[in-house]
């Protein structure tokens, strides 16, 4: 019998060796290992601008060792439009909360999907503007206690959560549309494939794809970090179904990765 | 016996690898590190499978492991 001991899980150098503002337990630190996983594999480290947003991930350039632009609020697709534009050497993707993207930057996101720029978006979608203190986002679900909404999210006066995914799949542009979550580890490999499959349609030229995913924001949803994660599967999935919405190669009848 | 590393200065605490691993290998330390967190640890003597759920959850990367592979030499069967 022989022994060998094998590295089986390891940290990539896409993300630097500094320890995150994020609060304990936020998905954020997962999608941020998935994305730097994503550029690793298909070796973009160094030909790759990532454009951060306002939000909780504001600071992400300190967590991504890559070129980052700032944009102003929900700005980040027209940003990442001009330097793809000027730039189509370089891989582009923004990096965007709920807040950011759904919100006061709705006009920027569904003008760039409509346009199909040959961008790719990484959406993060945890129900909350975390950055701020918990104010109710557009993503908020009908009950769902914020800081803005302290009985719960109302119909009549709020209106119902925007489901992006669903929403920008309408379009004819866009190339791949998923959503996806964090809360468990089958999840967290669907995840990191669907953003393989969206960064692999920006390589092809294929145009824009937008991965949104379903992340935990312990802090204002007010549970402990484990709870959170299973508070996904328990409300936010019914809200928000997981799946593929758009996929222009499957319906060329390519194959998807 | 497979086993993992915990980063000290970048685990939060968050306690996700541990509502993960299904060995009940992960323990809190008793040594605060930097940003005053006790950070997890392995268990002495876990029986870590080298599976990798807690790192795949960890919101901070701070895990990494190591699997040992138990490779039958290969005349092992003719020796007995
Ligand atoms: C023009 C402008 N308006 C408002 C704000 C305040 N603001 C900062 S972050 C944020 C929302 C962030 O929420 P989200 O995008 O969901 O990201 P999270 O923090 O939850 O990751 C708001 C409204 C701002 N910075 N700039
Ligand atoms: S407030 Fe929420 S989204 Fe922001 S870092 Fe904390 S847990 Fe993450
Ligand atoms: S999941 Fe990561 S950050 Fe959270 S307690 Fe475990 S090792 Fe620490
Ligand atoms: S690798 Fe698997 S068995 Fe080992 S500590 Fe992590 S979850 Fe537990």
């Amino acid at each position: 019998m022989t022994q060998t001991e094998k590295k089986v899980f390891a940290r990539t150098e896409v993300l630097t060796s500094q320890q995150t503002h994020y609060c304990p337990g936020c998905g954020h630190g997962i999608v941020h290992r998935l994305v730097a996983e994503a550029l690793d594999h298909f070796g973009l480290r160094e030909k790759t601008v990532c454009v951060a947003p306002v939000g909780c991930s504001v600071l992400a350039y300190k967590y991504l060792a890559i070129d980052m632009s700032e944009a102003a609020h929900g700005r980040a697709p027209a940003v990442a439009t001009g330097v793809k534009r000027a730039r189509p050497d370089l891989f582009v993707f923004t990096y965007q909360g709920d807040g950011d993207l759904a919100a006061i930057g709705t006009a920027e996101i569904v003008h760039a999907a409509n346009r199909g720029e040959n961008i790719s978006v990484v959406f993060v979608n945890n129900a909350v503007y975390g950055m701020t203190g918990g104010q109710m986002a557009p993503t908020t679900m009908l009950g769902q206690k914020t800081t803005t909404s302290p009985a719960g999210r109302n119909l009549q006066s709020e209106g119902s959560p925007i489901k992006v995914a669903e929403m920008l799949s309408a379009l004819d542009a866009p190339s791949y549309i998923a959503r996806v979550t964090v809360d468990k580890p089958a999840a967290v490999r669907k995840a990191k494939q669907a953003i393989l499959t969206a960064f692999q349609r920006q390589i092809d030229g294929k145009g824009f794809s937008l991965v949104e995913v379903l992340s935990p924001c312990p802090t204002y949803w007010r549970m402990p970090a484990a709870k959170a994660m299973s508070a996904i599967e328990d409300t936010m999935v019914k809200v928000f179904p997981l799946g593929v919405f758009k996929d222009k190669e499957a319906a060329n009848g390519n194959q998807t990765a | 016996m497979s086993r993992i590393e915990i980063n000290p200065e970048l685990c939060k605490a968050c306690e996700v690898c541990l509502a993960f691993c299904p060995k009940d290998c992960i323990q809190q330390s008793d040594t605060l590190n930097r940003y005053g967190v006790y950070p997890m640890q392995m268990k002495e003597a876990a029986e870590c499978t080298g599976c990798t759920l807690c790192a795949t959850m960890c919101p901070d990367t701070a895990i990494t492991v190591y699997r040992t592979v138990v490779e039958k030499a290969q005349n092992q069967e003719a020796s007995t």
